[in-house]
């Protein structure tokens, strides 16, 4: 099993334990990648608002350099894998659209035909591996966890970009993963929710109560941790719960942000340091004392 | 239609309702929900079963309707926690196997009673954006004559039938009740580019500087997903962003990220996250520059700053040259 990899920026930036997570994860798997080096940030559609043609022309430059290996594309968060997919969707339902962007690829000798298929680590591991033979390599169980999952924006819609017409399931996979390891995962109505990232420059009050909602109600609930399958999620849930929690709830960040790959990564009975648990700012160390 | 087809061979099936009430005369536990088990036609819509319950096992139940073909706008309610318009909605979508279905009124607006809420608050936010067309001065010929091409970007705008779906699911609407909205601001465009209109830089400024402006979108999506005409509010949001940073309107944190975001990419092919973060606040803007060290701090600590010379995509001169290419053809 092979991927052309797009780890993202963030994961290369201000979320490297995600990386390392992901990579661990992928090694015990003996899941093949190869990393598109020159492929461009996404956009992750603030680009989009100044510049859109300059968006899609790189995410269409990023399908064709993985439509040449014929490799399926791997994205780490659910960002990059919403915009990429909404590249993809638009140039393939408008093909005068596609004619425009591939001219001003011609000259790097890129033509995209459209037939790249692009898929979150969640779903290669659910679809395409197989949750029975994931399990296969966990010995830990964490069966005393209770995990709320959050899936970030852009992997839940738009339901036609993604799929969800043919997979509807897809909806559902978060819990999936979560129930795989053996953990619990609450029913916490926020979970298609946005975390406030996107307006964290723009306006943190606003950023900050959603913040607030989120990690604070996902605790009333009882989850020992919020599950994200999305890096932006987790730097805002995770960086900044803190100051989110004593501006509007007057209490203290206790909800520890685990990205979808380290939980597996726990699962598997890999070291918390190789998947960086020690680097979140809302400490994971009870988390791990209970498994 | 081959489903209804088959539909009405089916004959007639149980449907298990959880409505949300609410009766404001009551003097305490005025919030419950009623289980109803009916039955009723698979093809039937929701809210054919709602007017069941309603003729047949409730009066006391209360819902707002009118078209029941989903011209109207009025049947808006919330089925299994995503807003939609109940007369456009077969039960055996939602339900094929005869699963509950939970019947809540709209998020984001204040229930009058049952499934009824305010529509006072949806249409003050439009007045706010002067729903109405204005032009300079009167047509010369006694009506104003308007290429059909130039209207067709008004298309999908003028779909919009006041609903209250995208407002019912917006996620900034949840914190902050000053946002103008995903319906007045789609509907603010629809003024902002018809060619019959001589306020176009007024309302992009009016628009772009308001507090709850065009730069509180979180670009979340949900208003999109669920708007049963295609309007896509958060696509005409995002129209009227690249507006106003086009008539010059470019004082706003919003612009600042924007520009930053599109100078990173465009210079490294990667995202710079600590430039981002610093010229969003404004690098003139002490205050704001002040508050991200706390967090900066504790990232410093854990080790995940992002780097302070960014990381480059293999190859970025080509995706200068993408940039250049792109802004010369404009």
């Amino acid at each position: 099993m092979k991927f052309a990899f797009y780890p993202g920026c963030v994961a290369r930036g201000g979320t490297p334990e995600l990386l390392s997570s992901s990579l661990a994860v992928l090694e015990k798997l003996e899941i093949e990648v190869e990393e598109l080096t020159k492929a461009g940030c996404t956009g992750a559609g603030v680009l989009q608002e100044k510049n859109p043609l300059l968006g899609d022309t790189i995410n269409v430059r990023t399908l064709a350099m993985a439509e040449e290996k014929s490799l399926p594309i791997m994205t780490l968060c659910s960002t990059c894998q919403g915009v990429l997919s909404q590249a993809n969707h638009k140039v393939k339902k408008d093909k005068d659209y596609l004619k425009k962007i591939n001219e001003l690829l011609k000259e790097e000798g890129y033509e995209y035909k459209g037939t790249t298929d692009v898929k979150h680590l969640l779903w290669i591991l659910v679809e395409d591996y197989g949750l029975d033979k994931l399990k296969d390599h966990f010995i830990k169980k964490l069966s005393g966890l209770s995990f709320a999952p959050f899936y970030g924006c852009y992997m839940v819609r738009p339901s036609e970009a993604l799929g969800f017409d043919e997979k509807p399931e897809r909806q559902m996979y978060l819990e999936k993963i979560i129930e795989s390891v053996g953990a619990t995962a609450i029913e916490f109505p926020g979970k298609f929710s946005c975390c406030g990232f996107p307006v964290l420059f723009i306006n943190q009050t606003n950023s900050l109560k959603m913040v607030s909602n989120h990690t604070g109600s996902a605790k009333d609930l009882g989850a020992d941790a919020m599950v994200t399958p999305c890096p932006l999620c987790h730097l805002n849930l995770d960086g900044y719960q803190g100051k989110a929690r004593k501006n509007n709830r007057g209490d203290k960040a206790d909800l520890p942000i685990i990205h979808m790959p380290q939980m597996i990564a726990l699962a598997m009975g890999i070291e918390t340091k190789e998947i960086g648990l020690g680097r979140h700012i809302v400490s994971t160390e009870e988390v791990v004392n209970k498994i | 239609m081959e489903t209804s087809c088959k539909s009405l061979l089916k004959g007639i099936m149980e449907v298990k309702l959880k409505v949300k009430r609410f009766d404001p005369e009551k003097p305490k536990d005025n919030i419950w929900y009623q289980d109803y088990n009916i039955d009723i036609h698979p093809s039937s819509t929701i809210l054919d079963a709602l007017i069941n319950i309603r003729e047949e096992v409730d009066g006391t139940l209360g819902l707002r309707c009118a078209c029941r073909a989903s011209i109207c706008g009025s049947c808006g309610m919330k089925v299994n926690g995503q807003a939609k318009l109940v007369c456009k909605t077969r039960v055996e979508e939602i339900a094929p196997k005869g699963e509950i279905l939970l019947i809540e009124p709209m998020g984001n607006h204040t229930v009058i009673r049952d499934l009824i809420v305010d529509l006072d608050t949806f249409f003050a936010k439009i007045e706010q954006i002067t729903p109405y067309l204005q032009p300079d001065s009167e047509p010369e010929t006694g009506e104003f004559i308007v290429s059909n091409e130039s209207m067709d970007k008004l298309l999908t705008e003028m779909n919009c039938i006041m609903c209250g779906l995208c407002v019912s699911e917006c996620t900034v609407l949840e914190v902050d009740k000053t946002f103008i909205g995903p319906a007045a601001l789609a509907k603010a465009s629809r003024f902002v580019y018809d060619p019959r209109d001589d306020q176009t830089d007024q309302r992009l400024n009016y628009l772009n500087d308001e507090q709850g402006g065009i730069w509180d979108c979180t670009r979340c999506l949900q208003c999109v997903e669920v708007c049963p005409k295609g309007v896509s509010p958060m696509d005409r949001i995002m129209d009227l962003r690249e507006s106003a940073i086009e008539i010059g309107a470019k004082k706003t944190h919003g612009y600042h990220h924007t520009n930053s975001f599109e100078k990173s990419v465009t210079a490294n092919g990667r995202l710079d996250e600590t430039r981002l973060a610093i010229e969003s606040a404004g690098i003139f803007n002490i205050s704001r520059l002040i508050d991200l060290i706390p967090v900066g701090l504790k990232a410093l600590i854990r080790g995940k700053l992002p780097p302070l010379f960014p990381h480059k995509a293999e190859d970025n001169k080509k995706i200068q040259e993408l940039a250049k290419k792109i802004k010369e053809d404009k």
